[in-house]
Order: C-alpha cells, then structure tokens, then sequence
C-alpha cells in the first residue's frame, strides 16, 4: 500500500488531517509530520524523515503539504534520502489527505494516485 | 585571509548577533510573516555552536556545510532550508581548503546566493533575503574587479546589503508567507534580508 505523509507548520494539524481519513481509510498507511520536536509551529527535517521511513514499503510514499517552509524542508529530506518512489504532491492539504487514502487503501499505485491528487486542486466545493 | 580558526570565529560571531537581534527579527516578522525569525534563527546558530568544538579538525568546507546541515534541522521555518542550502552549497566550493581567499570567499557567496534563488525559487525585487544577497554579491565582485582588498570589499558588500534590506519596503513579496499579506506590506522590512545585512556585518567585521 502507497504510504501518505502529512507535513504541517501545525502538529495538531497533521494529526488531525489524519483523523479526518480514518473516517473513510481507516487502514491507510499515513504518518504526520507536523510543528518542531518541542511542539511549536515550524518544520521538522527530522519529523519529515521519520514521518516518511515509518509508512515507507516498495509501493512508495507520497507527501502533502501545507506550505512554504513545509515544502522547502520537504524537498531537502528527499534530496538526502536515498529511496525509489518517494514524492511531493502539489494539492489541497484534506481534501489531497481523503483522496491519497481512500485510494491507497483501495490498492491503487504511486503513479496512479498522483496522477488523481493533482487533480484535487480543480475540484469544485460549491456549485 | 581567514583560516579554520578564523572561521570557527566568525560563525561563533554570528550565533552571538543572531542572540543580540533576535527580538528585532522577530518584531519584523510580526506584520508581514509568522513571528519567528529571530527565535528560529537563535535556535539555530545556538544548535550550530555546540557542534563548532567538533568541527575544528575539518577543513573550512566542511564546517560550512556542516553548519548548513545543523541549520536545516534545527531553524524550524523557511529560513532553515534556505539558510540550509545557502551554507552547504558555500561549504561545498570550499572542500579540502584550509584557508580562504578573496577569490574563494567570492565564489562562496556567488554558491549561497545561487542556492537560496534555487530552493525558494525566487529571484530579485520580492522582497526576500535575495534583495539584500544580491546587491551585496555585486558591489563585492565589482570591489574586487576593482582591486580592492577584502576588507573593503566587504565594506562595501554590507554597504550594498542594508541598501537592499531598507529597498525591501518598497517592495511587494511574492514569496514566502509575506505573499498573502500583499500589498499591506508595503512599508515593511524584510526579516530575512535583514539577518543577512547582519551576517555578513559579523563577517566584514572580523575577517581581514
């Protein structure tokens, strides 16, 4: 199962985009990465890391993030990590969240579910 | 020029300015970004000091990148990766030296400000740290091509810096978190340029 990384400048963010996706991916394989070690605001190259190696298998992980620094950090944890199909993915942070787990809980492929998040950013909320 | 102790020196400066502006930086930050420059780049060099003791055996490229590692772990907001990149793409024109010259401290700064433009892929006149980096890169190669000596290049580098850093105000951000503050922030300093002006301040001050 493709893993999902939540990166936020907020811990309870990341925590809480993740209980939002067990409403509906219960199973999924996601880990967070939010705020520094002590818990206040920023981003941790060290969480990021973790975050990633602890849902990481053959199938690969995607990250989402919420922004600025979240992405910066981000792209500097996958420059030094040495590891096939690991990746950022440039969507909405819950509604990226919901989509990335329902599709990896129902098996679909790294490639596959990126091509889905970056769709997620166009989706309409009102009609 | 400057040498590993030398250099050992001038970070030690640096984390001892970056302690004595913390409240100005962050103050600046308040309005137009999250309120954590100062305490993240505090936090930062403070991280960075407690390695220095290890690091004196290294050759200066080392140290730099070195420096630059500990930065991008411990900053904490957008300054780490950028201040990251910056210090370890500078460490890396350095590898092997012992001592740096002119010349070498040039193409130190040309890396830095080359990796801050790549990571916040950010160029001139939006109000970032660039706006103080790259006035400054210039006056100093100008200084240089003139023959200058280093210590009046760097003079005139900081010069160039604090000019950028006060230009800032006149600029609208399109970068980084002051971006969705927009036009509001006209009137207002850039954090990140202005802890630049103070790091290579600390340089020009002890380098000779």
């Amino acid at each position: 199962m493709v893993g999902i990384v939540i990166v936020s400048h907020s811990e309870n963010l990341a925590k809480s985009v993740i209980e939002l996706t067990s409403m509906m991916a219960g199973e999924a394989r996601i880990a967070p990465a939010g705020g520094l070690e002590d818990g206040s605001f920023g981003t941790s190259f060290e969480k990021i890391q973790t975050a990633i190696e602890s849902v990481y298998s053959d199938d690969g992980v995607l990250i989402l993030m919420d922004m600025g620094s979240a992405v910066m950090t981000t792209e500097m944890v996958l420059e030094m990590m040495d590891k096939e199909k690991v990746a950022m993915v440039d969507c909405p942070l819950v509604e990226g969240a919901v989509v990335a787990t329902i599709a990896a809980v129902g098996g679909q492929d790294f490639e596959t579910i990126r091509r889905e998040l970056a769709g997620v950013g166009t989706s309409k909320k009102i009609y | 020029m400057a040498d590993r102790k030398k250099v050992i020196e001038i970070i030690r400066a640096i984390g001892v300015r970056m302690e004595e502006c913390k409240d100005e930086l962050t103050q600046l930050d308040q309005p137009i970004g999250d309120s954590d420059h100062g305490i993240n780049m505090a936090r930062g060099f403070h991280a960075v000091n407690q390695k220095l003791e290890q690091l004196a055996d290294q050759d200066i490229g080392a140290m730099i990148k070195s420096v630059g590692m500990t930065l991008v772990s411990t900053v904490g907001g957008a300054s780490g990766p950028l201040y990251g990149s910056a210090y370890m793409k500078a460490g890396m024109t350095l590898a092997g030296k012992t001592e740096m010259n002119q010349a070498d401290f040039l193409e130190m700064m040309r890396a830095a400000t080359e990796a801050v433009m790549q990571r916040g892929k950010a160029v001139a006149g939006e109000a970032t740290m660039l706006d103080a980096m790259l006035p400054a890169l210039k006056a100093m190669e100008a200084a240089a091509a003139a023959g200058k000596t280093t210590k009046e290049m760097l003079a005139d580098g900081v010069t160039a810096a604090w000019a950028g850093t006060e230009h800032t105000k006149d600029l609208i951000a399109t970068k980084g978190r002051a971006s969705y503050v927009g036009e509001r922030g006209l009137g207002h300093q850039d954090p990140g340029a202005t802890s630049f002006s103070y790091m290579l301040a600390v340089i020009a001050e002890a380098y000779c």
